[in-house]
């Protein structure tokens, strides 16, 4: 399953498209970076409140297959600007983070397995 | 070596990447790459979120990574402490951001296979980090 195939089940607003095309591995959902650098791998769609540019940083280093700003937040213009340059899939909720995390465990994505 | 601004934050994770293409550029394996990407993302927040300015030192070989991130800035007065999970003095407005959540340096010391930290207090900090091809 691609970003793009979940824009419209889940009603997401479109930011940045990048590379929607790719296939979401797992998904992470958290407000702090550093859990994030902790614990999405490579391939994670990424959901959070956090509207700043260094949300860029981090998903690109980690190689995340895109971001999804929820709570009807919008994210700031750099933000914007950087994952428009790192063609890094951007999408905004009205949704919160639970019920976009709920959906998405619905259609079958899951988190890092906990030992 | 690449340089580091204090209180950067629009360029934060520019050397952690600049750092990763190298890695990639090298043949270094996936692994290691990812782990030091990591520890040196939250080496970099820490000069950014910390210090007045830092370099960053690369020195690798597709088996062995070596990085070294050494600062001018306040220090850390008690290592032992400010390695404990959960332990931060980042200010508010940082935290708000979501950093400063006490989990940077245990990051590095999952992600490194050696990690040694010397500071000064009122001089600045220098971390030194190993990641080994196994």
């Amino acid at each position: 399953m691609t970003i793009r195939e979940i824009v419209q089940p889940l009603g997401l607003k479109l930011v940045v498209e990048g590379a929607s095309d790719k296939e979401i591995l797992g998904g992470y959902t958290s407000d702090l970076l550093s859990d994030v650098m902790a614990n999405a791998k490579s391939g994670y769609l990424w959901i959070t409140n956090q509207k700043h540019q260094n949300c860029v940083a981090v998903a690109s280093l980690l190689d995340l297959c895109g971001v999804i700003i929820v709570g009807g937040t919008q994210p700031d213009e750099d933000t914007v600007a950087k994952a428009r340059a790192e063609q890094l899939p951007l999408y905004t909720s009205d949704m919160s983070a639970f019920d976009i995390a709920g959906r998405l465990y619905e259609m079958g994505v899951r988190g890092p397995i906990q030992p | 070596m690449f340089r580091i601004d204090g209180g950067d934050f629009a360029g934060a994770g520019a050397v952690s990447s600049k750092i990763k293409k190298i890695l990639q550029h090298i043949g270094t394996k996936p692994e290691i790459i990812r782990r030091a990407s990591i520890a040196t993302y939250e080496a970099e927040m820490n000069v950014v979120i910390h210090a007045t300015m830092g370099e960053i030192a690369l020195d690798a070989t597709p088996s062995i990574v070596h990085i070294r991130i050494l600062d001018e800035g306040p220090g850390i007065p008690d290592i032992d402490r400010a390695m404990q999970p959960g332990y931060s003095t980042a200010p508010d407005e940082i935290r708000e951001m979501g950093f400063g959540a006490g989990m940077g340096l245990p990051n590095m010391e999952r992600c490194a296979d050696k990690l040694d930290i010397k500071s000064v207090v009122g001089i600045g900090t220098t971390v030194d980090m190993v990641f080994r091809n196994e």
